[in-house]
């Protein structure tokens, strides 16, 4: 286990697996994402409270699941960067930020559009809302300390502290958010939680959750050969792929 | 080991104490921004009232993040950081040392001087020894929370910026928890759930940060 | 613990100088260090031993301070280990932080300070008494100056604390990085002879410089090229 772990952990060797994984993964993904978003547009009934303008949640429940999710892969690469210095796990970290820090916009954005015909206003500073907007700040400024620093040994480390202490923290908002919430909002008002779903809204719901997740690795393991192929260019693995014309 | 932390607390204030600009810029800062929102908001003394507690919790945590910019700063120019760095001490300790340093010429006296904005806010003053508890366990947090970011920024040009969007949004639990002690006993509730958690952060917090405020002091003086 | 054990007998045969036994104190095997995407040096192996003079030579940019500062453990090693007596390092960096000065480019005095306030509170394992302070500066040309706040000393006497604050460490492996910046003709003849005293009593001392120093009594033990 650990020695397949150490030999993945190597940048060529996870440069040749992420090329033969990218296009299959990317195959999987469309139908995923295929038969999800339109089971979820077409086929799911339509809600007798809300109407159509529930369907955002094929897109809004993944994003925030996402957003979430690729943060804790951020975290745990970011332990890798701590306790084994792994050059590929800082990598892993530096190319998801921006995918993670998207997803959580493309949450809010959709948690927006959704509370207009919903709560009437653009913005309600409702508790999942709010969480996922401090997770925006965190992402902005995860991705903002890797911008300043230039000397990549450095840069590694730091960001992954960084990504540490938010992991940390990212329960404790969560739970002050919320009692804020409970605090501040009448009862009354309809929460994104508690969805009384029915089978044929979970069955879409699920495969676009899946769908979101496929193609943010498709997305990662593109990125990542690109930045290895950037941070590796001198090694002689590189050359010699480049003089092939195998990139 | 407990002689390197009080000797190093003993440099830290001398030297504070010698140069007054340090600490007194962030206070008065804390206080012209309560003035602000009166200025902004319209005196009414219901309205005011209301947003006190957050205005005086908002105002105290900017007041910690502009003083917290030079937890290390200088530290690192002059080279003392390196100095620290190779001290037989356990670091965790030297950091907790400067950070409680820190706090006492720039969060105590934002808590000795908070009654009298609260006065200004028109916050009842029912609420004044929730305002006190929760400012001391809070910006405590802050500081130790803070000095992180400051290790993490250290070296960087034009860091305290940076250290405001990393910080930032790791405050906002002390945030929640601060304000709404002093608003729930301005209202005339019970506030021990509030300080409990604050309470909790603030050991959470005694616990952790030390500890990555160190490594990342390492990391920032290898650049 | 100066009387630690020794290594395996080949470490103590391969470093014997003046003396029928050295002590082995730093060793670095296969060092490789880089700044950014820039390597230094790689693969360097060398060790100080109790009592040696070690100099170390090379131009600007190829290293010098990065080695230095990565023998304090200040800067991450790309490969290699370093070994403070015996044991290694960062593992055994209490006990080579309580046996270890290091004077670098800035140096770290609070300039807000006194000199005597910079020796007192300098975090060193047992802190000094304020009559040792004084004489200490004393001995490196700063009676009279003790009690002025550090910002009003020029940089030479500024440096001066620093060589004070060397003595008063106690410490047995000094690494000095252009120990001879910013002296005049009798600060850097102080220098000297203070390196020279330190190393007759069985200290070591590792430096860098671009001046030669002014040494009266002996000439370096081993001589460190950058690059190399």
């Amino acid at each position: 286990m650990f020695r397949w772990f150490h030999k993945l952990a190597s940048t060529r060797n996870f440069y040749r697996l992420a090329e033969i994984l990218a296009p299959w993964l990317a195959i999987l993904c469309a139908i995923l994402l295929g038969v999800g978003l339109f089971q979820g547009l077409f086929v799911a009934p339509t809600d007798y409270e809300q109407g159509e303008s529930y369907r955002i949640i094929f897109v809004h429940v993944p994003s925030a699941w996402l957003s979430l999710f690729i943060y804790m892969t951020m975290a745990f690469c970011s332990l890798l960067v701590i306790v084994w210095k792994m050059k590929l796990a800082d990598i892993v970290a530096e190319v998801s930020a921006p995918v993670g820090a998207s997803f959580t916009f493309l949450a809010l954005a959709t948690g927006s559009l959704w509370g207009k015909p919903m709560w009437g206003t653009w913005w309600e500073w409702d508790a999942r809302l709010t969480s996922e907007l401090i997770l925006l700040f965190i992402y902005i400024g995860y991705m903002a300390l890797r911008a300043s620093i230039d000397n990549p040994a450095t840069r590694a480390r730091a960001s992954a502290i960084l990504a540490l202490v938010g992991v940390v923290n990212i329960p404790i908002i969560k739970f002050s958010v919320d009692w804020w919430n409970t605090l501040h909002q009448p009862a009354s008002i309809m929460k994104f939680d508690k969805p009384s779903i029915h089978p044929t809204m979970l069955q879409p719901l699920l495969l676009c959750a899946l769908g979101f997740t496929v193609f943010y690795f498709v997305v990662m393991l593109l990125n990542t050969r690109s930045l290895i192929l950037e941070r590796e260019s001198k090694s002689s693995w590189v050359q010699e792929r480049a003089a092939e014309g195998r990139l | 080991m407990l002689d390197s932390f009080s000797t190093l607390i003993k440099r830290d204030l001398t030297l504070s104490l010698r140069r007054s600009s340090e600490w007194l810029n962030p206070l008065v800062f804390f206080v012209i921004v309560v003035t602000l929102f009166p200025l902004g908001v319209g005196p009414d003394g219901q309205l005011l009232s209301e947003i006190a507690p957050g205005v005086i919790w908002v105002a105290a945590l900017l007041a910690t993040l502009l003083a917290l910019d030079g937890l290390f700063r200088d530290d690192y120019s002059d080279g003392s950081l390196e100095q620290l760095l190779l001290s037989p001490h356990p670091l965790p300790l030297l950091v907790l040392a400067k950070t409680t340093a820190h706090w006492l010429v720039s969060g105590l006296p934002l808590v000795i001087l908070s009654p009298l904005l609260a006065l200004l806010m028109q916050l009842p003053l029912q609420a004044l020894p929730a305002l006190l508890l929760s400012l001391v366990l809070g910006t405590l947090s802050l500081s130790l929370i803070g000095s992180i970011g400051a290790a993490l920024t250290v070296g960087l040009k034009r860091g305290s910026v940076l250290l405001a969007l990393l910080v930032l949004p790791l405050f906002i639990p002390v945030l929640i928890f601060g304000s709404g002690c002093v608003a729930a006993a301005a209202s005339g509730f019970e506030t021990s759930a509030q300080l409990s958690l604050l309470a909790g952060l603030f050991f959470l917090a005694l616990a952790l940060a030390p500890w990555a405020a160190s490594a990342a002091l390492r990391i920032s003086v290898e650049a | 613990m100066p009387d630690k054990s020794l290594e395996s007998d080949s470490d103590r045969r391969a470093e014997n100088h003046s003396e029928g036994r050295a002590e082995t104190l730093l060793e670095a095997k296969s060092l490789s260090v880089s700044r950014g995407e820039l390597q230094l040096f790689a693969d360097r192996s060398f060790t100080i031993t109790k009592g040696e003079l070690v100099q170390l030579h090379g131009d600007n940019g190829s290293g010098k301070t990065t080695l230095l500062r990565a023998l304090c453990t200040l800067m991450p090693l790309d490969e290699g280990e370093l070994y403070w007596r015996g044991e290694q390092l960062p593992a055994a960096r209490d006990s080579y932080f309580s046996e270890m000065a290091f004077a670098g480019h800035a140096d770290g005095l609070k300039t807000g300070l006194t000199p005597v306030e910079n020796l007192k509170w300098c975090l060193i394992d047992t802190p000094p008494d304020e009559d040792a302070c004084y004489q200490t500066l004393a001995q490196t040309g700063l009676a009279g100056k003790e009690d002025l706040p550090c910002r009003v000393l020029s940089a030479g006497q500024r440096r001066r604390v620093v060589l004070a604050r060397l003595l008063i460490s106690k410490a047995v492996l000094w690494i000095l990085d252009e120990p001879l910046t910013a002296l005049d003709v009798s600060g850097r003849e102080l220098v000297a002879s203070l390196i020279e005293a330190h190393i007759e009593q069985g200290g070591s001392v590792i430096y860098s410089t671009h001046q030669p120093l002014p040494l009266s009594s002996r000439s370096a033990d081993q001589t460190l090229m950058l690059p190399g």
